[in-house]
């Protein structure tokens, strides 16, 4: 099982977390840039994180033989906070560069005014970048939140197509499935969603359009859940193939269109072995 | 210590003539028009920059250059062309500030550019610091080139020195090397490859003619 998982943050993880992540398959990894937990007060901060996803990040995963990658945006948290505001002046210096696929997380965290224009305005900047937009959906009024990132979406004429939705159930999957937009699920321990539920959820609306992501963090998350995900629908019965588009081809898809991804030695199919590695002898003997 | 490289001194045509028939036609196309695009607007420079690369790929052309550093080294001297030397330098400073480890490479590299490196003056020995800081051995080995020879003083060359010897950049890189050895450098090369011997470990072969003379 070689899996992509399109949303996690590595900055919060440990190096045990690559190694796990590495034995179950895990080659390639977008790590969004989002909140840290503790806010920030000041745009250097976000320099200093942004620099990371860029810099250190790449390399501390390049030594487990994952690639890495990074979305880079302005989270709506900490759109609210006007001491960050000035982090959108800053954006086109990092949007353009080489290990950024997508504009991201961006969206709605309490649906205030500040955040209606800082998401707006980095639809902009994606639409400026070419590049695709990842997009939170809140924790609260989560349905409601949903309608109106699906209209603002709307507004702004970017293509549905380079746009994922983030963090669905089975309240909001129909009317993204409906926009045209790509479908985000993020897989967790104990909230969001669970394996089952969503193996459930792909029987329902299919394997098309859809990415299964961890979204582990600095809260409690396995970054293992999107291997548990395959374990789960190869138990339902869909087939290895089914598996290898949910957790590896359709997040390449996705962030292919930055044209930025570099997969190179890292995308052989199943069965075939990177330099004689031991990921797969480690994902069969789990 | 892979894809270290020195920094040697050129003027800007030269790198366009080692451009010329190594970029592809869109290539080079993507290149003129952001050479121009920075010239009527330098502010874009901070976006423009960063996407070299994987415009231009990434080819060495010899020892010293390598096609995208060539081509950023460029866009700076477009630069040098249309603002005043304070301007460059601020463009200069952020392109290095919030470049990753290739863009910062490409910034020092771009003070051996003739043209960028007279407009400039002093003025960008604050990123030479910076770099010598770090322990990235590539950014030390591109800071040390005829900028920092030019613009160092003596204490901040002669550490400089004993950093690339501490880290293992060869000393072969330092443009300064050897015309700006002097009887101090020479002191502190003899005391780490004391403190190396005590250590019971190897003395890195090319500082032997940098050590202080020994009395028979």
């Amino acid at each position: 099982m070689r899996i992509f998982d399109p949303h996690i943050h590595m900055t919060s993880r440990t190096t045990d977390d690559y190694a796990a992540m590495a034995a179950h398959g895990v080659r390639a990894l977008v790590e969004p840039a989002f909140w840290l937990g503790q806010p920030r007060t000041s745009v250097g901060s976000f320099v200093d994180y942004f620099d990371s996803l860029v810099g250190w990040e790449p390399f501390r995963a390049s030594q487990f033989g994952i690639r890495h990658h990074c979305t880079i945006a302005l989270n709506p948290k900490e759109a609210n906070d006007p001491r960050c505001r000035e982090v959108l002046d800053i954006l086109p210096r990092y949007l353009a560069k080489d290990g950024v696929v997508a504009v991201g997380e961006v969206g709605y965290d309490s649906m205030t005014p500040e955040e209606d224009d800082v998401f707006a305005a980095q639809l902009e900047l994606a639409e400026r970048f070419e590049l695709p937009v990842l997009v939170h959906t809140p924790h609260r009024d989560k349905a409601k939140g949903t309608t109106r990132t699906l209209e603002v979406v709307r507004e702004s004429g970017l293509d549905p197509s380079m746009v994922v939705v983030d963090h669905l159930n089975e309240l909001t999957v129909g009317e993204v499935a409906d926009s045209g937009c790509w479908r985000g699920f993020s897989i967790y321990p104990d909230t969001k969603m669970d394996p089952d539920r969503m193996v459930a959820i792909l029987t329902e609306y299919g394997t098309e359009r859809v990415l299964v992501n961890s979204a582990a963090d600095w809260g409690k998350s396995d970054p293992l859940r999107t291997y548990a995900t395959g374990q789960a629908m190869l138990a339902a019965g869909f087939s290895a193939d089914d598996v290898d588009q949910v957790l590896w081809r359709n997040p390449v898809a996705f962030y292919g269109q930055s044209g930025r991804l570099e997969l190179e030695g890292a995308d052989a199919d199943e069965g075939a072995t990177f330099e004689g590695n031991s990921i797969l002898r480690g994902a069969r003997a789990s | 210590m892979t894809d270290l490289r020195r920094s040697r001194a050129v003027p800007s045509s030269w790198l366009d003539e080692q451009l010329d028939g190594r970029l592809a036609p869109e290539a080079a196309a993507w290149l003129a028009g952001r050479r121009d695009e920075v010239v009527r607007r330098p502010e874009l420079l901070g976006e423009v920059f960063p996407a070299v690369a994987r415009q231009v790929g990434r080819d060495v052309v010899d020892d010293a250059w390598t096609v995208d550093e060539a081509a950023r080294a460029l866009l700076l001297a477009a630069l040098a062309t249309v603002v005043p030397a304070e301007h460059l330098s601020t463009a200069l400073a952020e392109v290095y500030r919030y470049g990753d480890a290739a863009e910062k490479r490409a910034a020092l590299r771009a003070l051996a550019v003739d043209e960028v490196a007279e407009l400039l003056g002093d003025r960008a020995v604050p990123i030479l610091a910076d770099a010598i800081r770090t322990n990235d051995q590539r950014l030390l080995a591109a800071a040390l080139g005829p900028y920092a020879t030019a613009h160092l003083d003596a204490d901040a060359f002669r550490q400089a020195v004993l950093k690339c010897v501490f880290s293992g950049v060869p000393l072969a890189l330092v443009d300064g090397l050897p015309d700006r050895a002097d009887a101090d450098l020479a002191q502190m090369m003899t005391d780490f490859a004391a403190e190396r011997t005590a250590a019971g470990r190897e003395i890195p072969v090319d500082i032997h003619d940098y050590l202080a003379k020994q009395e028979d």
